[in-house]
């Protein structure tokens, strides 16, 4: 190791091999056979229980845990991926502060929730071991579904569409399936190759084609996949990001974070990851955290993640916002970036206080900046595109776009937060107003 | 601090706090710190006839059943008396006594039910100066196949007839301690006061099976695939102990008897409650297997504590309180009437209760869009089940409707006069009042 944290510039291999191991490994370090008991005895099996109401897929949440409780985590995994095919991503990435968790009576009463998440991710992991699949295909429909995106909404879709009966073909325009599961979740949350393991233990269910390369509006077009095809669901996420419309934007070292957090998603070396001494962050969602995070763990010296309204506006929830603090990113609110200053490569970065009407002040500072990552919102990209509400598909409850026979879910799709959960809630939910409508249509 | 000194059928000890005749009781080096760390007696594990020592499984010998956490609720043996060679086992508690006289120090005895085994033994323990006997009628496995413990237990007149052999043979204190595998208590209680019994002592364990395994299908503990039903105790059989003690208590054939508590003492709550349902001190096993000698001390600041609350001096106002008030359910007040009422600031919205009394069978509890819990005055029967599966102390109170108010269930107005079932017009064989 030639460089440290103090060396200027973009440069690699920042620290020890341990140390780029430990800053990577898990979170929430999984449970073991005995913690997950003690964590399963404090649930009190409520009665309608809130938590349950509070979860996106509606995972019956006491009867897992009594499941577990009771000495059987494989019934507690189907109790689980009946509900949310991605139970074990979920368990990991999931915001159970804001979830699940925030409305656990326990957290009412004594301000510790159930562990749900990790609980959550026991009984999965327990039986992903095993290398199960619990589920099998009802007889062959002859039916056949398009399935545009191959992550969390467009998978969970898939799957429950295989399950009934349907054969599904999954285009993505990426090398490799798994949407934001493979791209996007920060490494510490989905550590080790999480993601594409569990694409393929949901593949079991057998019935589902994956076509990687394939991109809708670059050679797969809307008019032909509904003429080959029964029925077409969206999954396509969200594909661009939101400029930051400041002079010098163009200049080296100005990235957008998704596109950072891809790359070291999908290093193999992370010590030849190269990340600047001074990094600043611009936003104040769960991208910019975990890219302000991810910066400071690949060893970069000062990381700022700066924010233009207040903290109580960020979208972060508070445990991400402490996360972030607790691994030494400084977090400066209520601050615009006015202009990027360097001779071709970036150097400072200029904001302006405002207040949390965004009205400026008039009084500015810099940062010295050897990596600018811009996380202030991703878009919906593409054409030919059903109608829309605001700037996303606009669908119903079921996930009906305006186009007859075309479904859409996930981040892609009018209306729920933008996570994964919800993703995998609304591809499960269309599937199975597709199916009910392709089996009318067949009746 | 309460002066909790008891003197149990003149045997003092400084507390009522008496270790039950068990394994921690089994050896000098355990009575020896037993004593120092507090306890205020000890019934030395139960004695056997001269001659080779019985023998134990060399297998598991407990079972157990956990609640929340692992806690551990109730526990089953199949353990015999000691198996320590007698001679051992006086001269130990010779020593022991001469260094701690102002203990209780208790032989508990199971010899074969014959004349002669009885006066024996109890020659062979004079000289040790224990400050009396406890005849061992209870333990329910393995020597009750040999024609002991409970097997003589179980047979008032054997109880009697041994009983008699003791105060012939011996001048020392004598307790019977019966077992619980046995339908009516009160029988071998009056047998044994009939044979000159000083005190009994009760519980003994309760015949059980804790649990079985499912793979290899027996019972546990398991010995080579194979169990057999063993002595259950620990806070799991305290209701159980607590009826027996008080129906000894208020049976006009046994009433002033002495008694010792046993049963799953755990925590001074525990012991008082024993107290007053009767018992003149406690004795305890489990909790001592569980938590070591220690736990000793926060019976003792317990108790002295409540006591202190209660403004009482002596552990004898305490005894035998509630006596008085248990009663049969015919003479219970069918005019008193409650409503169950729930707190809205220490409600966590669980909804426990509400899944409690709508699968049960009052439909009493309301609940709203929002998850706010309401009784429904008109629905509740006060059955208080609700009280008991709310996981929040205190939450739901019971809270009596008065004398002169409407009963929104009945419609009727509650009525101040005390009425029960033995007068009550449903009842065929009611004395009619007006008659
Ligand atoms: C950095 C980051 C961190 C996040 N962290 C969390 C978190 O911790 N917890 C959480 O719950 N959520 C998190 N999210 C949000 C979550 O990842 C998304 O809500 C979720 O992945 C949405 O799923 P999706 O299937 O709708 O879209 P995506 O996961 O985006 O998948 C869309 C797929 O469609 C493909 N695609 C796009 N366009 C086309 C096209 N034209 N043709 C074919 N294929 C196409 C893409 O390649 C991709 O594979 C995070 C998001 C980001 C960006
Ligand atoms: C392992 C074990 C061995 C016991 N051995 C005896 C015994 O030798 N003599 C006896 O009178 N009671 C014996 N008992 C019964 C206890 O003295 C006591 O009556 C019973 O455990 C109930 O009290 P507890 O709930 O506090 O444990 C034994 C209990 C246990 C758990
Ligand atoms: S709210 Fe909490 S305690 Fe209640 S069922 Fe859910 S996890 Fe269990
Ligand atoms: S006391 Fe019984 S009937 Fe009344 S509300 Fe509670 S559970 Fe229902
Ligand atoms: S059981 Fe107790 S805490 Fe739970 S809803 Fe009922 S009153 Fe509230």
């Amino acid at each position: 190791m030639t460089e440290s944290a103090l060396t200027p510039g973009i440069v690699a291999g920042r620290m020890g091999a341990d140390q780029y191991a430990a800053n990577f490994s898990d979170l929430h370090p999984p449970l073991d056979h005995h913690e997950a008991l003690v964590a399963a005895d404090r649930c009190y099996f409520c009665h309608d229980a809130p938590c349950a109401t509070a979860c996106p897929t509606d995972i019956d949440i006491p009867l897992f845990i009594r499941q577990i409780a009771t000495g059987t985590p494989d019934a507690a995994a189907k109790t689980i991926l009946t509900q949310n095919i991605m139970g074990g991503m979920c368990a990991r990435v999931c915001p159970t502060e804001t979830l699940c968790e925030e409305v656990c009576v326990r957290e009412t009463a004594e301000g510790k929730p159930v562990e749900i998440g990790n609980l959550q991710r026991y009984a999965t992991d327990v039986l992903m071991a095993k290398d199960v699949h619990p589920f099998t295909r009802a007889a062959a429909t002859g039916k056949r579904v398009a399935v545009v995106g191959a992550g969390p909404a467009g998978l969970s879709c898939a799957h429950r569409l295989a399950m009934l009966g349907h054969e599904v073909t999954v285009y993505d325009a990426r090398a490799k399936a798994g949407g934001l599961n493979e791209f996007g979740i920060a490494a510490y949350k989905s550590a080790g190759d999480f993601a594409e393991k569990e694409v393929q233990w949901l593949l079991k269910i057998g019935g589902i084609t994956i076509e990687t390369g394939k991109a809708l509006g670059m050679g797969l077009e809307m008019s032909q996949l509904q003429a080959d095809f029964d029925a077409v669901f969206l999954g396509i996420g969200l594909g661009g990001v939101n400029a930051l419309g400041v002079v010098g934007e163009d200049k080296d070292g100005v990235l957008d974070a998704v596109d950072f957090i891809a790359e070291l998603r999908q290093s193999s070396d992370l010590s030849g990851l190269p990340v600047g001494r001074d990094v600043v962050v611009i936003g104040g969602g769960m991208t910019a955290v975990d890219a302000a995070v991810q910066a400071k763990l690949l060893g970069a010296l000062n990381v700022s993640l700066v924010y233009r309204r207040g903290r109580d506006r960020m979208n972060a929830s508070q445990f991400e916002q402490d996360l972030a603090a607790s691994k030494g990113v400084r977090i400066i609110t209520n601050a615009s970036p006015v202009a990027v200053h360097g001779n071709g490569s970036v150097r400072e970065i200029e904001f302006e206080y405002s207040d949390d009407d965004l009205t400026p002040t008039g009084q500015t500072f810099r940062l010295p900046a050897d990596q600018v990552f811009k996380a202030i919102g991703q878009t919906l990209e593409g054409s030919n595109l059903p109608a829309l509400e605001g700037r996303k598909i606009a669908v119903t409850e079921t996930g009906r776009t305006s186009v007859s026979g075309v479904w859409a879910g996930g981040d892609c799709a009018s209306g729920g937060d933008d996570l994964t959960v919800t993703a995998v809630a609304e591809g499960r939910d269309a599937a199975m107003d597709m199916h009910a409508q392709l089996m009318t249509a067949a009746g | 601090m309460a002066n909790l000194t008891t003197d149990f059928i003149g045997i003092k000890s400084p507390n009522p706090f008496w270790l039950a005749s068990a394994p921690p009781t089994d050896k000098e080096y355990n009575v020896r710190r037993a004593f120092e760390a507090g306890w205020g007696g000890v019934v030395w594990k139960t004695l056997g006839s001269e001659g080779p020592p019985v023998v134990n499984v060399n297998g598991p010998r407990y079972g157990a059943i956990w609640g929340a956490d692992r806690r551990l609720l109730g526990l089953n043996n199949i353990e015999l008396i000691t198996d320590r060679p007698l001679e051992v086992n006086l001269r130990e508690i010779k020593q022991v006594k001469r260094d701690y006289k102002d203990r209780a120090l208790i032989i508990s005895l199971m010899v074969p039910c014959d004349e002669e085994s009885w006066r024996d033994i109890l020659k062979r323990i004079e000289d040790t100066e224990a400050d009396g006997v406890e005849l061992n009628f209870g333990c329910p496995h393995g020597m009750a196949e040999r024609g002991m413990g409970s097997a003589v237990g179980q047979v008032p007149e054997y109880i009697e007839m041994v009983t008699r052999w003791v105060k012939k043979y011996s001048r020392m204190p004598c307790i019977v301690k019966l077992t619980p595998n046995i339908s009516d208590v009160r029988k071998p209680a009056e047998a044994a006061k009939r044979g000159g019994a000083d005190a009994v002592s009760l519980i003994n364990t309760i015949n059980s099976i804790t649990s079985v395994d499912l793979d290899d299908y027996a019972p546990e503990p398991m010995i080579d695939g194979k169990g057999t039903h063993g002595g259950y105790c620990g806070p799991a059989v305290k209701p159980i102990a607590l009826n027996m003690v008080a129906e000894i208590a208020r049976n006009p054939e046994t009433h002033g008897l002495p008694i010792s508590g046993i049963g799953g003492v755990t925590t001074w709550r525990d012991a008082a409650e024993f107290m007053t349902l009767g018992a003149g001190n406690v004795q305890v096993c489990t909790a001592a297997m569980t938590y070591g000698f220690k736990v000793v001390q926060e019976m003792i600041s317990g108790l002295s504590d409540y006591m202190d609350r209660k403004e009482m001096t002596s552990t004898s106002e305490l005894i035998g309180r509630a006596v008085p008030n248990v009663t049969d359910w015919q003479y219970l007040n069918l005019n008193y009437v409650a409503k169950a009422k729930i707190n809205q600031d220490d409600c966590i919205s669980c909804g426990r209760c509400y899944a409690a009394c709508e699968d049960t069978s009052h439909q009493a509890i309301e609940m709203s869009d929002d998850r706010v819990f309401t009784v429904k005055d008109d629905e509740c029967v006060a059955c208080n089940l609700c009280v008991n599966v709310c996981p929040v102390e205190d939450c739901i109170t019971m809270e009596r409707v008065a004398p002169g108010k409407l009963d929104e269930r009945t419609g009727a107005v509650v009525s101040e006069e005390y009425a029960n079932w033995t007068t009550h017009p449903n009842n065929p064989g009611a004395t009619c009042a007006a008659e």
